[in-house]
């Protein structure tokens, strides 16, 4: 086995010690995230190195060194940068403790990239519990009530949903005696479609594990965290959650259904159409509670919940398809590349302006435009993008993935996402409109720190390139999703 | 045959135990059902042949998990109250008995994979070749320990005084 295959995820827990040590050495507290930050800069750096060597698969099979697992890799790297960059004002206001803030998002950035890694059910739940158990702390790190009650909803939840996962797990075991997810599907696509067919234990399996990975995407109905628990977490962690959390799930969700039971089609065809359900509930339920959100980080979770819904279209669209479909695989990748993009511009806003208002409610962003016209203008490039409308990235993503879903007459669902496109521009158009009509309630100026504006700059960059020349992250997804073409 | 009749007993109190931490008001008897529960369990596991399983469920389960449930419980106030019950009793029961339907079904109607060889006696050399052996589990191993890493570190940044 090549243990150098290893080196971005060793790069990271050696980072993460060095970080918790060099925290009880030094008062100057900006070291810790510049020493976080270049252990992901060699992470990424080897990354990259990496990308398009068709790498074996190591530790006897147990992790894949894909291109599919190196495309999110690098997704999140990238937003443990970003989310470390917009912490850096956040978290000088904690005495103590900043060494363990930065550690534990280091720790949950290496469990996410190794639920994007691994193919094995054991590996798998321990990655799945590794990045819960670094976020669940994470989220209740203010310890105001607000915050510890987030943290206590989404902790009892998440073990709801772990264990509802582990169930599913342990049938889909029983049924095929494997761990490992090819030896599954090459134990399924041995049986003869009657069995298949009598065989709830499978059925069951598969629902119970859409069950469990839905809680982590935040589909409906295994939404009730969402609120709550980005409203009381801190703002740099809801948007970790948000973006992150969200693409470490989808990451999971194409591996196991691709690889394990990717065939026989009608098997793919059924958990397609749960997908495609599961989606029309998602967008309509989340655009519609998101209408009267007077928060606006209740307001952006509420909107991931209906971006979760726009992703599920295109898993739906990949289920139904007969296999070898690479634009739509690759059209869920760039979604999910433009989303993390977005939704981390949009909430690094957020940060800026409230960390200087000391408020999440819309009606106290009114003129903005004019306090802070440039905080406003990337929030509202983010917002357009969330929509889904011109030059930004929103646009090209969601263009791919409906163009998927069309294709293998999918039509139905397709309408009822372009209609929650348009129910969506309604609340997003309402911050647009309180930040640059709406009368300041003062005249002061909102300043933002350097390293806030860099992640600014660099997610408000990559939304622009994304929706004004898309090919080649299209590229990039291209070639990452082709570990799923037989 | 004795080890089948043994397993049924087990199974059937387990079950009773898990219905009493459920039905009884009193927390610290709920707990006190509870660790009948764990107990209960590694017999089952010695009825199937998993004597390190059931070792360890004794040690971790029994031993250790029962003592912090009821030092939790003595250092919570108002433990006499019980737990307040709420309106969603009947659809909660409805749905458990519909869940526990569907599940009785799946393991009925299922055609599970069987293993033809007997279980090996003991486990324990086996279980540890699998986890630390060449071409076994090494990764889920390495993976645990670092979450246990991030539980501590999750621990010690909530139980910080404010």
């Amino acid at each position: 086995m090549n243990l150098a295959l290893f080196i971005p995820e060793l790069a990271l827990v050696a980072t993460a010690v060095i970080v918790i040590l060099l925290d009880l050495l030094t008062e100057q507290k900006r070291l810790l995230a510049q020493v976080s930050i270049s252990g992901l800069v060699v992470a990424g750096g080897v990354t990259v190195a990496m990308w398009g060597h068709n790498f074996p698969t190591i530790f006897n099979n147990m992790l894949a060194v894909d291109n599919f697992a190196l495309f999110f890799k690098m997704l999140f790297l990238g937003v443990a940068f970003l989310v470390i960059l917009s912490s850096v004002d956040y978290v000088i206001k904690f005495a103590r403790f900043q060494g363990e803030y930065y550690a534990l998002v280091l720790l949950a950035t290496l469990g996410m990239m190794l639920m994007a890694a691994t193919t094995n059910l054991i590996a798998i739940y321990i990655a799945i519990e590794l990045t819960s158990i670094s976020l669940y702390a994470l989220v209740g790190f203010l310890k105001d009530a607000k915050s510890t009650e987030a943290s206590l909803k989404y902790l009892l939840l998440g073990a709801v949903a772990s264990a509802v996962l582990l169930y599913g797990m342990a049938l889909i075991f029983g049924f095929t005696g494997k761990t490992n997810l090819h030896d599954i599907a090459q134990s399924i696509q041995a049986l003869s479609p009657p069995t298949l067919f009598a065989s709830p234990a499978l059925i069951l399996g598969i629902v119970l594990l859409v069950a469990g990975f839905g809680f982590k995407i935040a589909a409906v109905p295994f939404q009730m965290w969402v609120p709550d628990v980005y409203e009381g977490a801190p703002t740099p962690i809801t948007a970790y959650l948000s973006v992150a959390s969200k693409a470490a799930g989808f990451a999971i969700i194409l591996r196991v259904f691709f690889s394990a039971f990717g065939q026989p089609d009608w098997l793919s065809q059924n958990w397609g159409l749960i997908f495609a359900g599961l989606a029309v509930i998602s967008m309509t339920l989340g655009n519609i509670m998101a209408i009267p959100q007077s928060n606006i980080k209740r307001l952006l979770g509420y909107s991931s919940i209906a971006q979760a819904g726009y992703l599920m279209v295109g898993l739906a669209a990949l289920g139904v398809s007969p296999v070898g479909d690479i634009l739509g695989q690759s059209g869920v990748l760039f979604f999910l590349a433009s989303y993390v993009f977005t939704n981390m511009g949009a909430f690094i806003a957020v940060i800026a302006i409230s960390g200087k208002l000391n408020s999440d409610l819309i009606d106290d962003y009114a003129g903005m435009g004019k306090r802070a016209p440039l905080l406003a203008l990337a929030l509202t490039l983010c917002l357009i993008s969330l929509i889904g409308m011109p030059p930004a990235a929103g646009f090209m993503a969601k263009f791919y993935i409906f163009s998927a879903a069309v294709q293998h007459d999918l039509l139905w669902l397709v309408v009822i996402a372009v209609l929650n496109s348009v129910i969506s521009a309604y609340y997003y158009l309402r911050v647009v409109k309180v930040m640059w009509l709406g009368q300041a309630a003062s005249q002061e100026k909102v300043p933002s720190s350097a390293a806030l504006r860099l992640a600014l700059v660099l997610s408000c960059l990559g939304v622009l390139l994304l929706g004004i020349i898309p090919g080649y992250m299209m590229r990039l997804a291209e070639l990452a999703a082709r570990i799923f073409i037989p | 045959m004795g080890l089948v009749i043994s397993f049924w007993i087990l199974a059937a109190i387990c079950i009773l135990a898990a219905l009493g931490v459920i039905f009884l008001r009193n927390v610290f008897r709920a707990a006190l059902s509870l660790i009948l529960c764990f107990l209960m369990v590694a017999g089952l596991y010695i009825t199937l042949s998993a004597d390190f399983l059931a070792a360890v469920q004794i040690l971790v389960y029994v031993g250790a998990i029962s003592v912090l449930i009821i030092l939790a419980i003595m250092m919570t106030r108002e433990v006499q109250r019980g737990s307040p019950s709420n309106r969603l009793q009947i659809p909660a029961f409805i749905v458990a008995i519909l869940l526990l339907e569907v599940l009785v079904l799946t393991l009925l109607k299922t055609p599970w994979q069987i293993a033809t060889t007997p279980p090996l006696a003991p486990t324990t050399t086996a279980l540890a070749t699998r986890l630390f052996g060449e071409g076994g589990f090494i990764l889920p191993v390495e993976i645990a320990a670092v979450l246990i890493l991030s539980a501590i570190l999750g621990a010690i940044v909530l139980a910080r005084e404010k």
